[in-house]
């Protein structure tokens, strides 16, 4: 049969045709929020869908950035988002390093637990998270929202991380230590700058996750200490929903992440079916 | 090494005692996060599942009741429907997303001229942030200036209130997880199709097996691993989802699109009995352990491959 006939171009046409289509449906609905965000109220509310042609206004970013605690939201994300990174990416290194490079008790067990608190789902959390901040009365609330986010995150990191490690021939820290290195100037002058890429998939998930997470960030932080996907959600009222500005809102909460995608679609899709294909 | 006092004894186990507990330095930070902010709050459920505490009232004061929630759950309907619900939600929208994901996939495997630009498009609904993505999709559903209901209007349908009534509030739920994630199936599945041995795939075809033939008993069983684990992580993402739905219909009308994990977290923060709402996580948690489990058995990656 005529399943590989790749020079077909009835074939080939009929390829990119689906992609196309596929593409387009993915993309529309994120296209709609953008454009959203720059009508107006009138062409908010008017039934007939206005794809393109209309003519944008930034008032309704002009609302959020003026009126609403944007910039302190803003700041407030972006703190999460970096330090559990930057935490999850140190402590994870570490442990994904020792997993895969040395030997010791328990070292099959931290593994496959490892795995196993992966899995916890947010919604068991939210209960002990908030009894943990009643019962400690802890009001340090970005504190305690990057805390939990670098343990959602770690077991990830650490799994991403041990197979990279993995991956890098362990002759090149044998000849190190040789050479009289000690096991952190192996880590660190040997190790790291292989593992760049690595360090980008994990960082990448691990800001992701922390920049878009809601339910923790709905129940640890108070009005000062809100993230923006707390703020956006802000925006529906008991009287209704303000479409234009929470659109606004969803574009700017986006760009990070469409960034990420845009530049590094590789890494990311690297990371996505680690687990599937390696398993 | 300026150990004077040493003798050749201490010098040579020296190093060997410290190398032995290296290994502890480095996993010890993250062992640490991990037992605090995950192992701790599950035995945590476990604990305040025995006590009636509720929102705005000390915790020293809540009344121990046993398993009495547990009995409680048992005939509780709310609890059951929320399963039923999650079970419908996970049949519906995993065998849609891996029947569209894997098709698609096998149609369009074969590397091709611009294929990065359509992944990275691809890839886009699961950047998005998950309460944008309730966001867009409530803007989409909306009855009076929903996008959908014009398109339907205009092909001689009629208009819905589609977040307003059970079935289509499911319908629409349904709907918004499989435009997220048939990408994600259909990526994986394309770099598991890539990754095959084109040796045994050529053999089969010089065998003279039909294109069905070699889907179905050459492609298929060798990423049948690929397909459990996709299929195991998404029946694992259904019990754990909660933010699309708490946006997009807040578990409602009724509890007719509210997941288990939307009924833990409704039921602590909205009628308030945190103690009740744990009792429900020890069953949240005792599913998704045993999916987990699941997946450990079917090929730990941590597992000592040499060719991970």
């Amino acid at each position: 049969m005529a399943a590989k006939q790749i020079d077909n171009p009835l074939h080939i046409w009929g390829h990119y045709t689906a992609l196309i289509v596929l593409a387009l449906i993915t993309l529309a609905p994120i296209w709609v929020m953008i454009a959203t965000g720059f009508k107006d109220d009138v062409l908010v509310q008017q039934k007939e869908p206005v794809w393109f042609f209309f003519v944008p206004t930034v008032e309704n970013y002009e609302y959020i950035m003026t009126r609403g605690k944007f910039d302190r939201y803003l700041w407030n994300s972006v703190i999460v988002g970096v330090s559990a990174t930057f935490l999850t990416l140190l402590f994870g290194g570490l442990c994904a390093y020792a997993l895969a490079r040395t030997e010791f008790k328990g070292r099959v067990f931290v593994a496959n637990s490892t795995l196993l608190v992966r899995m916890v789902p947010p919604a068991v959390l939210a209960v002990p998270a908030f009894a943990m901040v009643i019962n400690f009365s802890l009001d340090a609330d970005l504190a305690v929202l990057i805390f939990f986010y670098t343990a959602l995150n770690l077991p990830f990191a650490i799994w991403l991380l041990f197979g990279f490690y993995k991956q890098i021939p362990v002759e090149l820290e044998e000849a190190a230590i040789v050479d009289g290195a000690t096991a952190l100037q192996v880590f660190f002058r040997v190790l790291l700058p292989l593992m760049k890429s690595g360090y980008a998939v994990a960082g990448i998930f691990t800001f992701r996750i922390a920049w878009n997470e809601f339910i923790l960030a709905l129940l640890l932080t108070g009005r000062t200490s809100r993230t923006l996907p707390v703020g956006a959600a802000g925006f529906i009222t008991d009287t209704g929903v303000e479409w234009g500005r929470i659109m606004a809102m969803g574009t700017l909460i986006v760009i990070p992440p469409l960034l990420f995608t845009f530049f590094a679609a590789r890494q990311i899709i690297a990371g996505m079916t680690a687990g599937a294909v390696k398993g | 090494m300026t150990d004077f006092t040493a003798g050749s004894v201490a010098v040579r186990t020296r190093p060997r005692d410290l190398s032995a507990l290296i290994p502890y330095f480095f996993i010890l930070p993250a062992v640490a996060i991990m037992l605090a902010g995950l192992v701790y709050p599950v035995i945590q459920a476990f604990y305040l599942s025995f006590y009636d505490w509720k929102i705005g009232t000390e915790f020293s004061g809540a009344p121990y009741v046993g398993f009495g929630h547990f009995i409680r759950m048992l005939g509780d309907e709310n609890v059951w429907e929320s399963i039923w619900v999650t079970i419908r939600f996970g049949f519906w929208t995993i065998s849609i997303e891996m029947f569209l994901g894997v098709s698609l996939a096998l149609l369009l495997e074969k590397p091709i001229r611009g294929a990065s630009v359509f992944r990275t498009i691809f890839i886009l609904p699961l950047m998005v942030s998950p309460v944008v993505v309730g966001l867009i999709w409530r803007y989409l559903f909306d009855a009076r200036i929903g996008w959908i209901n014009y398109y339907l209007v205009q092909v001689g349908l009629e208009p819905q209130v589609w977040l307003g009534d059970a079935d289509l509030a499911f319908f629409a739920i349904v709907f918004t997880d499989i435009w997220q994630w048939t990408p994600f199936i259909f990526i994986i599945v394309i770099a598991g199709l890539q990754a095959l041995p084109s040796e045994v795939l050529e053999a089969s075809k010089i065998d003279g097996a039909n294109w069905w033939q070699h889907i179905l008993f050459v492609k298929l069983p060798m990423i049948r691993s690929i397909l459990m684990i996709a299929l195991l992580m998404r029946l694992i993402d259904v019990f754990r989802a909660l933010e699309v739905m708490y946006i997009l219909t807040g578990g409602g009308p009724g509890r007719s699109t509210e997941l288990l994990s939307l009924h833990i977290y409704n039921r602590a923060f909205d009628t308030q009995q945190l103690g009740y709402a744990s009792a429900i996580s020890v069953l949240l948690i005792v599913i998704v352990t045993t999916l987990s489990l699941g997946i450990l058995r079917m090929g730990n990656p941590m597992k000592d491959k040499s060719d991970i």
